[in-house]
């Protein structure tokens, strides 16, 4: 309360400043004016519409609602709405989280920070899981899903056994693996105190020499995004500088640009007719989709179906891909992806097929959407 | 010696008339700059929607970024809501629980500031050594405009919020991710503010139109875009945002939490390894970056020898505090080799530290909160490339 009554004084004091300043003419900038009361702007938030915002649920387990799941149910709810990006033991496809195991790796040169080897309170994933999953699909859980998919997570961890229920009840009791694990910024005492000092300006060091090179050089091409090659360059040849300079000046390497350079005018003659144009214009398109989707020799299954033949195929077809219910009901219902469907799926995936778990929001524009499919059959159809 | 036709014979563009006015009601910079825009390192998410892409800081100068390529991050990616769609709540320890329209914010007094908005996570990837040849990918997770908003003490006030300081205010958005954060009493109390306008326009969709907190100096991932709730609460949420990311492990594999602050920082932009030096040796600027989330910019040293020697830069104006300062060495190269670095110092008297330094007391497995001093490597033909020195 003393604090309190100090931060009203500071704030008090600077408005004070500043109508002074103002008052004197001799500055007229001053920060937004305090004001007596209240403006009388807004309206009251009725308890419903809090009820309906108002989730976020804290460690000690306030703002849970009532409700329970156990682990065999999590295992089905988790199977189906959150193994596509988590794996089905969670333990996560592709760049997408990983959500178990990684006990004691933290001190590790690559720890695996997981729901159960980093996560400190059990909180946070309820809450998480229950506003912001499943990814493409937020809110959409019930709050007993959501505590099935939370005691299997923990089951997943090998921090319960397949008996477990987790309800409201049980919740608070829980606790987790690296709960101890964190403390609070400390870089006022171990850093700040030690770094705020007159810097070195001459004869710092003896030399310094190159210990490491760019493990990537990055093309950045004109139309955006980047390319990483590996940067096969050693840090022999380079010189060791002291205070008189260099040790020596490198012989110039061969600039690669200028061999380089007469390949793609070979390449623009043969890239003239329309269709060719479309697919490499179709590709570029197919980035958007990259995240999720393989195509061409050697294409896999990721988040989403690898999509080799897809134009012209049933829906739902591709082996060994594990699809929605939406899509095993339209597959079922004998839907084909003619050019013009795959185009209508493409527009907006969720309005075309309610229930996808595609979470691709969609191609605005007509001809991107023809290109994307043009780039598709150049893959089979 | 030939005289230099672009001026001896007569030009299209000198005879024939350009564009009329209304060609682009709303401007794009010109094509011949097209290729200065916001990229992504698609590798390093999984997906787009959930991602980062970044500043083209190589080819700015002065200050302010502009919106159109002020980096992105998106936890679910960037929703379109309109003003007349938008509502802020205001709940938990006020007496009097609020709701807002867009209108409603508009009306409350307004202050104008100019802040750094950088990513936790910026220059994360070179923890573990050199990585990615270009300062656009190593420094770009930041941006720098001019904010019009409301401070979050005049809302809080309005609800008749308890301001004493062991309380918090726990932030959210409106889009699927909602990344809520709880920011602690005194800094809601201080200098936050709830914008509705960046460099004078609307905020841009992928900015958290119509409203986004400003959280001066403070990592980027609290800078809730599409503010929809604000709480006061009794303790710190800890959500995932909070527990789970944005909190760094250290080389014992204990984590650091609540580590808001952005410490000084300062990055040479040019030259740089997307900027080479093109015209051989001569006259050189060299010039980059510098920025503190505890205040004023007071100093930058730039080294051309790794750090065995430093010379003072010229600030291209006093910075302001929390934001980006401009710095510039107006050099003479003689066409040797370089190892540039700047150093920046701040009102604090803190000194950006060396990577070794910052390796010596976190270990190399933090991800975030990376303010080393970077290293280009200048070969006599001009190519820069990111590297680590002894």
């Amino acid at each position: 309360a003393a604090r309190a009554a100090q931060l009203e004084l500071k704030v008090q004091e600077i408005q004070a400043a500043a109508a002074e300043r103002v008052a004197n003419g001799a500055n007229l900038t001053a920060p937004a004016p305090s004001h007596e009361g209240t403006y009388g702007l807004g309206r009251p938030a009725l308890e419903e519409e809090i009820a309906a915002w108002d989730v976020d649920v804290l460690p000690d387990g306030r703002g849970l609602p009532v409700g329970s799941g156990d682990v065999w149910t999590g295992e089905e709810v988790f199977a189906d709405r959150c193994a596509s990006c988590h794996g089905e033991f969670a333990e996560g496809v592709d760049n997408w989280p990983v959500l178990a195991g990684g006990f004691d790796t933290l001190a590790n040169e690559d720890p695996v920070k997981t729901v159960g080897s980093y996560w400190p309170h059990l909180s946070t994933a309820w809450d998480y899981i229950s506003r912001s999953m499943p990814f493409g699909e937020a809110g959409t859980l019930t709050a007993d899903e959501t505590y099935a998919i939370v005691a299997y997570i923990l089951y997943s961890n090998d921090l319960v056994d397949d008996d477990f229920e987790l309800s409201n009840e049980n919740f608070a009791e829980f606790e987790m693996y690296n709960k101890d694990g964190f403390v609070v910024d400390t870089r006022p005492e171990t850093e700040y105190a030690e770094w705020r000092k007159e810097p070195c300006m001459e004869n710092c060091k003896a030399e310094s020499a190159v210990t490491m090179r760019s493990v990537f050089l990055v093309e950045t091409p004109p139309e955006g995004g980047s390319n990483s090659v590996m940067n096969d360059a050693t840090v022999e040849g380079l010189p060791t500088f002291t205070a008189d300079g260099p040790s020596f000046i490198p012989a110039a390497a061969p600039k690669p640009e200028e061999e380089a350079a007469a390949e793609p005018a070979v390449q623009e003659a043969e890239e003239t007719d329309e269709a060719t144009e479309l697919v490499a214009a179709g590709a570029k398109v197919f980035k958007k989709c990259k995240a999720c989707h393989q195509v061409g020799e050697g294409a896999k299954h990721g988040t989403g179906p690898a999509l080799n033949g897809i134009v012209g195929a049933n829906a739902g077809s591709v082996e060994g891909f594990k699809y929605s219910k939406a899509m095993k009901a339209a597959s079922e219902a004998g839907l084909v992806w003619t050019d013009e469907e795959m185009a209508a799926f493409l527009t907006k995936p969720k309005d075309y097929m309610k229930g996808t778990r595609m979470s691709f929001a969609g191609l605005r524009k007509p001809d991107d959407v023809e290109a994307v499919i043009v780039y598709l059959k150049s893959f089979g159809s | 010696e030939t005289p230099d036709p672009l001026i001896t014979e007569l030009q299209d563009w000198a005879s024939y008339t350009g564009a009329g006015v209304d060609e682009t009601p709303y401007g794009m910079p010109i094509s011949y700059e097209s290729h200065v825009v916001r990229r992504n390192v698609e590798w390093l998410t999984a997906s787009p929607i959930s991602s980062i892409n970044f500043t083209p800081i190589h080819a700015l100068d002065g200050t302010i970024t502009p919106q159109g390529c002020a980096f992105e991050r998106h936890h679910s990616g960037a929703i379109e809501l309109r003003k007349e769609d938008y509502r802020l709540m205001i709940n938990g320890l006020v007496d009097r629980p609020l709701v807002f329209t867009y209108d409603d914010i508009e009306r409350f007094p307004r202050e104008n500031h100019v802040y750094f908005c950088e990513c936790a996570a910026n220059t994360g990837m070179e923890w573990a050594g050199a990585q990615l040849n270009g300062v656009q990918f190593t420094h770009g997770m930041i941006h720098n405009m001019e904010y019009t908003g409301v401070p979050l003490r005049t809302l809080l006030q309005e609800a008749g919020a308890d301001i004493s300081p062991d309380k918090w205010v726990y932030v959210e958005g409106a889009d699927a991710s909602s990344n809520g954060r709880s920011i602690p009493m005194e800094k809601a109390l201080d200098d936050v503010l709830v914008a509705f306008k960046a460099n004078g326009e609307a905020l841009r969709m992928e900015h958290g139109y119509p409203v986004r907190l400003v959280v001066p100096g403070w990592e980027g991932n609290m800078w809730v875009k599409w503010l929809r709730r604000i709480e006061v609460v009794d303790r710190a949420v800890e959500s995932r945002e909070e527990t789970s990311k944005y909190t760094d492990v250290y080389a014992d594999g204990t984590a650091q939490k609540w580590t808001w602050v952005m410490d000084a920082k300062s990055v040479i932009t040019s030259p740089s390894p997307q900027m080479p030096i093109k015209h051989g040796p001569g006259p050189l600027v060299i010039s980059g970056l510098a920025w503190s989330g505890h205040g004023q910019i007071t100093r930058v040293d730039v080294s051309k020898d790794g750090g065995i020697t430093w010379e003072t830069a010229r600030l291209g104006k006093q910075g302001d505090t929390k934001a980006l300062t401009r710095f510039y060495l107006d050099t003479n190269w003689n066409g040797a080799p370089m190892l540039l670095q700047a150093r920046a110092m701040d009102e604090t008297g803190y000194v950006q530290p060396t990577k070794d330094q910052l390796r010596e007391k976190r270990g190399e497995n933090s991800v975030y909160h990376n303010n080393c001093i970077q290293t280009w490597y200048v070969s006599a033909e001009g190519i820069a490339e990111n590297v680590e020195v002894s």
